[in-house]
């Protein structure tokens, strides 16, 4: 996957391009619910999350998930039940789904993390499937219904989530906190080690590194953010559903990731808010849809391999 | 029962693919402090042997000793810890770092960090002048911010000995690290394994017949997976078997791989 990384020469400035980039990033999503519907935001930003998880794996740990829609869903459906039927206020919903996800990555992670390439691809795929079919039989999860109206209810005691603009300002906190996580960890210790991985295996295991442990660590941190991101969209509509833990959801998600750019930071935000742009305001056309979005696809492939922020950061050469 | 002199000891090691035999019953002996060369035709099985030796590879039968301590089972990145270190027959640098991360990765792991992801990589920094003594070593001082795919073949061998060497280790094991180089590269290679070979063991498989003749202190053949000769340069280019091997793929006297 080499070939496919956005990512420039690391030169001093582009520190200071990011810093800019991220300034920028937060202004705009200040600005946007005066002239955006804000509840379009938050989806945006609950899958860009997403996708910023899966590009934490792919374009810094060189491994492809197709199996992302399991934590994202089981989270949504882990943090609903439990503000639905325990009564749990949102913050410790959303910690318990993401905690779910955690440890549903952690088993998924040592069972696929000694697989290569496409078998690693494909043990998430069925793992993920059986993971479907639970949330499709088991009883809490309401099967074909999902679990509907979830209660929003007040974070910490006194943060009134019912509130949209409230709601909408603890989404893009939790967006924001989540994604300078995901930057540290890329720009860490561990971040050095993981890129030399995603660079070349056998030498990185030539120098003494069991590369296994660093591998673990990456996928349950990209389930821990994905599940992050999968709880907080369950109280955003105040539902969860199959179409969260749905294999076109691992998808999608690969989708985001490539059109925004994979290894560049801001790359999949870019992305998941196109493809979530293009899901609401082309839903006329109907199933048109997803055709339009694969005639996306391939064009990005065929045209600008590098995403959108690949190809900007490179026509700027800064690594974004 | 083991010589503190013999550094790598392996007895009977074999390695099969399907029927096949590529390694064949190998009893190798390297001693401490020298340089010892692998050499051997085409699908001698030099390569199968040092991926046997660094684990890459597991072997079908016998042993590997190495400082007295049976390895034959142990893991490829704890043999490493244990100060063998190997390079790759392609270069291996770590293209989308630059030339100062590339060895700063390798100087990290004692540092114990490197799992802590919500650390900043600043806390690195405290390596960069022990990285660029070790650039400055191979003569890379000035290339320390490029990004390592840049470079050109000869710097990112060169670089790729200064990574392996800011492990310290006491035996390296160099898998052709003159191959597909030009004529000035070669040389600058030589100079350089001959400089860090000064306190350590090096085993190389290489083709360079004019780079083992100068190198090595003692040379092992390969032909078809079993050893046919071993010795001084000038021992086993006078062997028969060995000119019998080697005739009509390489001119051993030629010197050119």
């Amino acid at each position: 996957m080499t070939t496919l990384h956005g990512a420039t020469a690391a030169t001093g400035d582009s520190g200071r391009a990011q810093i800019v980039a991220f300034l920028i990033m937060t202004g705009l999503l200040i600005a946007a619910p005066a002239v955006i519907y804000p509840i379009f935001l938050m989806k945006a930003l609950c899958f860009a999350l997403f996708a910023c998880a899966f590009n934490l794996l792919l374009g810094f740990g060189g491994l492809v998930s197709f199996g992302h829609a399991a934590f994202l869903g089981t989270a949504g459906y882990v943090s609903a039940h439990a503000a639905k039927e325990w009564g749990l206020p949102p913050e410790l919903a959303i910690l318990g789904g993401t905690a779910a996800a955690t440890l549903l990555g952690l088993v998924f992670g040592l069972i696929a993390i000694r697989r290569q390439g496409i078998y690693f691809a494909m043990v998430t795929l069925a793992l993920s499937q059986m993971v479907y079919f639970y949330c499709l039989q088991a009883p809490f999860t309401g099967g074909e219904d999902g679990i509907q109206a979830v209660p929003r209810g007040m974070m910490f005691g006194f943060i009134d989530l019912r509130q949209t603009m409230t709601l909408y300002a603890v989404v893009l906190t939790i967006f924001l906190g989540a994604f300078l996580l995901i930057y540290r960890t890329i720009h860490s210790p561990f971040g050095q080690v993981l890129k030399a991985i995603r660079e070349n295996e056998p030498r990185a295991i030539s120098l003494g590194y069991r590369v296994d442990h660093y591998k673990l660590l990456a996928f349950v941190l990209s389930a821990a953010i994905s599940g992050l991101a999968g709880a907080t969209k369950s109280l955003v509509f105040q539902l969860a559903t199959l179409t969260d833990v749905h294999w076109s959801m691992s998808g999608e998600v690969v989708l985001m990731t490539l059109l925004g750019g994979l290894g560049t930071i801001f790359g999949p935000v870019v992305g998941a808010f196109v493809i979530v742009a293009m899901q609401n305001y082309l839903a006329q056309f109907g199933a048109w849809v997803t055709i339009i979005q694969g005639a996306i696809f391939v064009i990005c492939v065929l045209l600008f391999r590098r995403g959108i922020i690949g190809e900007l950061g490179r026509v700027l050469k800064k690594a974004l | 029962m083991v010589d503190s002199e013999i550094i790598l000891q392996t007895d009977g090691l074999t390695k099969e693919f399907k029927g096949f035999v590529a390694v064949k019953e190998v009893a190798l002996k390297v001693r401490r402090g020298t340089i010892h060369a692998l050499i051997g035709p085409n699908g001698a099985g030099k390569t199968t042997c040092f991926n046997l030796l660094t684990k890459f590879l597991p072997p079908t039968a016998g042993h590997i000793h190495y400082k007295g301590a049976e390895i034959t089972r142990a893991a490829p990145a704890d043999i490493a810890r244990m100060g063998l270190v190997r390079s790759f027959q392609i270069s291996a640098v770590f293209g989308h770092l630059n030339a100062l991360e590339n060895v700063r990765v390798a100087l990290q792991r004692r540092l114990a960090t490197s799992f802590q992801f919500w650390k900043s990589e600043r806390t690195l920094d405290q390596l960069n002048g022990r990285a660029e003594e070790l650039l400055a070593a191979v003569g890379l001082q000035d290339f320390r911010d490029y990004l390592a795919i840049e470079l050109p073949y000869g710097r990112k061998r060169a670089l790729e000995i200064a990574t392996t060497l800011a492990l310290d280790p006491e035996m390296l094991l160099l898998d052709e690290p003159t191959a597909g180089m030009g004529h000035e590269d070669v040389g600058r290679i030589a100079q350089l394994i001959k400089k860090v070979a000064k306190d350590r063991t090096v085993l190389m498989v290489e083709h360079n017949l004019s780079v083992v003749a100068d190198l090595s202190d003692r040379i092992t053949v390969l032909a078809r997976g079993e050893i046919i000769a071993e010795g001084s340069y000038a021992e086993v280019s006078r062997d028969p078997q060995v000119r019998q091997a080697y005739m009509g793929s390489t001119d051993v006297e030629a010197g050119h791989g």
